[in-house]
């Protein structure tokens, strides 16, 4: 996708440029602040994040290995689930105890890794539903359309640009049941950006989805930083797309940050080699077929060409 | 051995004052089941809660009661019928916001469980002696919608041929077939707004709609007291239909029997109620009055079947009908198979 | 009982043979059809006094006789002075109380012991017998009564019924953590077991055996319906991916089925096993208890010991509470997890029809017994942690308990009203039950 790169991102860029590979590092223009969340399961520690920021209009991928705690931590800013202590913010607010409707009202919104289409519902209803602040909505002003047709109507055409960005314009009246699994995928992220997001939370958006189309998915995901100059936290494991589409990379393991930094930094960092193989001191440079390999979800290289 | 007394029998059945109960027993729990996903097992709680509403603000004062417990009646008696159907509608938010508050964020099944508990609660607190001042316990309340039959304008006689209503059947079938009509329409137009949009969207997937922004609890909690209310509208309807509530008129079988029809005429569908109640009524009365004729015109051996088996029959066939829709058409009689594939529930 | 060389082949062996054992019961019980659930029949409430102090008696015979002077229908009054006798149809009816059953020092008031109903077709008729005298010594009363003397009494009462309520409930609360079913039929599980072991004992068309052996048979048949359930329906039903809420709904059309197909063999009377009815009471510590009703307490809590042990030391009860725990875990560990569903509905079978019994026995059988019971069973369930053996008997022993307490404080009218509660109750602060693990739940 050649580069009509929007100037806050390429701002955000230039600052970070400066800004040291350590863990719980301080970011220029920090969108999530997150202090010493910490969520146990029984005797398990689950989540343990004593500091983490995440820049704006950049993309931030999360990684780690099975069982890093990466989407409990998800459920935790999203307020899916809530930690034991600790607090965390979103875009200067404290979102400490705000219930999850709230979180996406404000303007974070996630996405699952078990795809959550409405099933028997259409397409474009999917797309219409996610609409914030609808006056239809309320019980009283429901069964007088005159007073939401208007604002259905402006729903509708943003639906409907999102949906032929997504390629998804020709299933408009289609149940979304009907979709295959990389449509459904495609469908809830459009639908996710229906809320107007100032930050997005993927959940493993490629898990599932047949190699064909992650190629458009992950260009879908650059343009939402491109051009909207959308901030973008995302959780996956094939680490090609990590690297290509990543502006910075946070390493989870065990529940803790253990790195973070640009993306090339983190295939020589010794802690990460570490903790993906579990092995004594890392002996020279593991590939990055390995990492992939440690983290259970192997996908091979030559399917992105 | 009049096999057109089977079709009258049905015919009766379905279009009489306990069709027009269930019709908006079962409309209201399409709210609930149907459209949000919520597994109400207590509507019939509701519906007494209605039908006591009215029962006793319009029960006849001691002075003229005749009751043996007329003696310690407490509480209010003799009002006008509408302050008995508005106490009716505010016991049932009442009771939805009582039920709705601790059982909502838990599981569909312990919501089940719960839910029918609760009814059995008010049930066995109706009937009690404790409750006898206001309740008249087991005994029930008679004769207080006066109110209501003084104003039929219908004319006394008899009716539509074989079908023989009385007037005053009439009457209350008229006033309750367009109290179904018009929440029908209610029920439609709020399905086609957005507040429906996210009602079924829980149903699909709480957590989605929540990722998006929707308040799940808060539309939960509304979807249950409309489709509350809507019942104790049903409890109200049979309690001054009948001149009669009683506290045993409210077992859990209600409920059940709202779950067939809704599932029977299609749940999440606006004409699956009535769709229902009609099949349902018909079929439960025609099959009893067709084996009562059979068994009588000694066409079925009253060794093999008995007159007072039919009424088991009638509730082993609405068993079957409950299971086997259940395991083989969710979406109803009348469903849309592409949405039957996609029922994940 | 060898259940690992089971093979589909004498599985399915096994369904025919069951289906065929209860088409004989069926068969044979067929004479003993009186009654129906959803028609006339009249109520008939014996008491004494008036307003607060108005008791309830207990035990009076009650008979109803047609136009003809034939009698149709007959039953005993309950704790709440009142029995419900079904009628054949709507008309005329007398009914008549036994006044020679009575508590000394009670009379009929008027000295009428007759009533005359005109029943309408689907109406309920109501016969009201008040006595002269007072019938306090019998309890019962008022919303509150305070009664604190009373106590152990009814504790003992109490864990009676909440071991009834615990063998009942550990199948339920099995099943529901082995498939996830919250299985609404399980209450008709608990009255097939009674009637079953009723048809051995004291129906005329039965062999009359000795309770003990009737009951026996009764649990055989039970653990047999419930392995010929799971395997007919909830099995296929699971591999064909039917949701759960979908089977939940399926549980409550079976509930009825069962429980109307007992209404027909069965009848609608309330009827006494033949042994074990009249003993005299052992008096201990001031507490007052029959033979019987200490059997059933030791009784009990030998099967809750023995079920306990089997978990615990079992091959298959360790495979069960894997599987209960976790069961993608326990399948991919190599447990035959259909295997252990099949042993599940076993079990569950032959405790329910074993709770059956021993709830006949101390307050005879009844079609609606099981399904009575049922919300109880949901309240123990819950209480002790849904999902778990240890959580089920737990959980029921304090519901009974509970039930039996309250009537100590409050009008017996209200004993399940705090069962149920204290069911919503825990739901509200401890999702998880007494002895359930922290999870998320909704």
């Amino acid at each position: 996708m050649p580069a009509d790169v929007n100037a806050a991102t390429i701002a955000a860029r230039e600052a970070m440029a400066s800004v040291p590979a350590e863990p719980g590092v301080p970011k220029p223009d920090p969108v999530l602040i997150v202090d010493g969340v910490k969520r146990h399961f029984g005797g398990l520690t689950a989540v343990d994040v004593e500091h983490l920021e995440v820049q704006r209009n950049l993309i931030t991928a999360l990684i780690g290995p099975n069982g890093a705690g990466k989407t409990t931590f998800f459920n935790l800013m999203t307020g899916f689930d809530s930690p034991n202590e600790g607090k965390w913010s979103f875009d200067g607010r404290d979102l400490g105890r705000v219930s999850a409707h709230k979180v996406a009202q404000m303007g974070m919104v996630r996405t699952f890794q078990l795809t959550k289409s409405l099933n028997r519902m259409t397409v474009i209803e999917n797309m219409r539903l996610a609409g914030t602040g609808q006056t239809g909505e309320r019980f009283l002003p429901a069964i007088v359309p005159s007073m939401w047709r208007k604002q259905e109507a402006i729903l509708t055409q943003r639906a409907d640009v999102l949906l032929e960005r997504f390629t998804l314009e020709a299933k408009r009246e289609d149940l979304a049941g009907t979709l295959s699994g990389g449509q459904r995928k495609l469908l809830e992220v459009a639908r996710a950006l229906m809320v107007q997001p100032e930050l997005v939370c993927l959940d493993e958006p490629m898990a599932g989805v047949n190699p064909a189309l992650v190629q458009s998915l992950l260009g879908h995901v650059k343009s939402l930083r491109d051009e909207l100059g959308m901030t973008v936290l995302f959780v996956e494991h094939d680490m090609d797309v990590v690297m290509d589409i990543s502006d910075w990379v946070v390493v989870m393991a065990e529940g803790r940050v253990i790195a973070e930094g640009p993306p090339r930094s983190i295939g020589t960092n010794k802690t990460v080699i570490q903790a993906y193989l579990g092995g004594g001191d890392g002996e020279g440079e593991v590939s990055l077929a390995d990492i992939e390999a440690a983290a259970g979800n192997p996908t091979p290289t030559g399917d992105l060409a | 051995m009049e096999l057109g007394n089977v079709l009258i029998d049905g015919l009766r059945a379905a279009l009489g004052v306990e069709a027009v109960v269930f019709a908006l027993a079962a409309i209201g729990l399409n709210i609930h089941f149907g459209y949000t996903g919520l597994l109400n097992f207590g509507q019939v709680g509701f519906m007494l809660v209605g039908a006591y509403g009215v029962a006793i603000m319009a029960r006849q004062c001691p002075s003229a009661a005749a009751t043996q417990s007329a003696a310690d009646q407490i509480g209010p008696c003799g009002e006008p019928l509408i302050f008995g159907v508005i106490l009716g509608i505010v016991l049932a938010v009442i009771l939805a916001l009582l039920l709705g508050a601790p059982t909502l964020r838990l599981r569909a099944d312990y919501l089940a469980i719960t839910t029918i508990a609760a009814a059995e609660i008010l049930r066995f607190l109706f009937r009690s002696d404790t409750a006898d001042p206001l309740t008249n316990s087991v005994f029930g309340i008679q004769q207080f919608a006066n109110d209501f039959f003084v104003i039929n304008p219908i004319p006394a006689g008899r009716y539509f041929g074989q079908l023989n209503y009385s007037s005053q059947q009439l009457w209350t079938m008229v006033v309750g077939w367009s109290l179904v009509l018009l929440l029908t329409l209610w029920t439609w137009l709020l399905m086609r707004s957005p507040w429906g949009r996210v009602l079924k969207s829980i149903r699909e997937d709480e957590d989605a709609a929540r990722a998006l922004g929707k308040n799940v609890f808060s539309y939960k909690m509304q979807a249950l007291i409309l489709g509350g209310v809507f019942g104790a509208l049903g409890g109200m309807f049979l309690a001054i239909g009948t001149q009669a509530v009683a506290p045993d008129t409210y077992i859990p079988v209600r409920t059940f029997f709202a779950y067939v029809i809704i599932i029977l005429g299609g749940a999440g569908t606006i004409w699956g109620p009535i769709v229902g109640t009609f099949l349902f009524l018909f079929l439960t009365s025609g099959l009893e009055t067709l084996l009562r004729e059979l068994i009588e015109g000694g066409i079925i051996p009253s060794s093999f079947i008995s007159l007072p088996e039919v009424g088991p029959i009638r509730f082993i066939m609405v068993g079957l009908m409950l299971a086997l829709l259940m395991a083989f058409r969710p979406q109803g009689i009348f469903g849309d198979k592409e949405e039957m594939l996609l029922d994940a529930r | 009982m060898g259940l690992s060389q089971m093979t589909p082949c004498t599985d399915r062996r096994r369904g025919w043979a069951v289906a065929a054992l209860l088409t004989v019961v069926v068969v044979l019980l067929a004479p003993a059809a009186v009654a129906q659930e959803d028609g006339e029949a009249v109520l008939a409430r014996v008491f004494s006094g008036a307003g607060a102090d108005q008791t309830d008696v207990a035990g009076a015979a009650i008979v109803v006789l047609d136009a003809d002077g034939t009698e149709v229908g007959s039953g005993q009054t309950n704790d709440e002075g009142e029995v419900l006798i079904e009628l054949p149809g709507p008309g005329e009816y007398t009914i008549r109380l036994d006044d020679t059953t009575l508590p000394e020092g009670v009379t009929p008031r008027g000295d009428v012991v007759e009533r005359t109903q005109n029943v309408q077709a689907g109406r309920q008729g109501n016969a009201l017998f008040p006595l002269e005298g007072d019938a306090a010594a019998a309890a019962g009363g008022g919303f509150f009564s305070g009664d604190i003397s009373r106590v152990p009494q009814l504790f003992v009462d109490g864990i009676k019924l909440g071991s009834i309520i615990a063998i009942t409930a550990i199948g339920l609360s099995l099943i529901f953590g082995t498939t996830g079913l919250v299985n609404f039929a399980h209450g008709e599980l608990v009255t097939l077991g009674a009637v079953v072991a009723f048809f051995f004992n004291a129906s005329p068309a039965g062999p009359t055996i000795h309770l003990i052996f009737a009951g026996i048979v009764a649990v055989i048949i039970g653990a047999f319906a419930g392995a010929g359930l799971e395997g007919t329906i909830w099995g296929p039903l699971r591999n064909r991916g039917v949701g759960l809420i979908s089977m939940l709904v399926i549980s409550i059309g079976l509930s009825f089925i069962i429980r109307n197909v007992i209404l027909i063999v069965f009848g609608g009377a309330t009827r006494p096993f033949l042994d074990y009815n009249i003993q005299s009471q052992i008096k201990f510590l001031g507490i007052r208890i029959v033979p019987r009703d200490l059997a059933i307490i030791v009784l009990s809590f030998l099967v809750l010991i023995a079920v306990g042990l089997m978990l615990q030391r079992t091959k298959i009860g360790k495979a069960l509470r894997a599987v209960a725990d976790n069961r993608d875990l326990a399948e991919s560990s190599g447990i035959d997890v259909d295997k252990v569903i099949r042993f599940v509905w076993l079990l569950g079978g032959g405790l329910s029809a074993f709770g059956g019994v021993l709830l006949g026995a101390t307050e005879q059988v009844n079609v609606n017994m099981g399904f009575n019971l049922l919300l109880l069973m949901f309240a123990g369930m819950i209480l002790g942690g849904i999902g778990t053996a240890y959580g089920a008997m737990v959980g029921s022993l304090v519901v009974g308990i509970i039930s039996q307490v309250s009537t100590a404080f409050f009008s017996v009218q209200l004993k399940f009203v705090w069962a149920l509660l204290i069911l919503i109750v825990v739901l509200l602060i401890r999702p998880q039950g007494l002895l359930g693990r922290a999870e998320r739940f909704g």
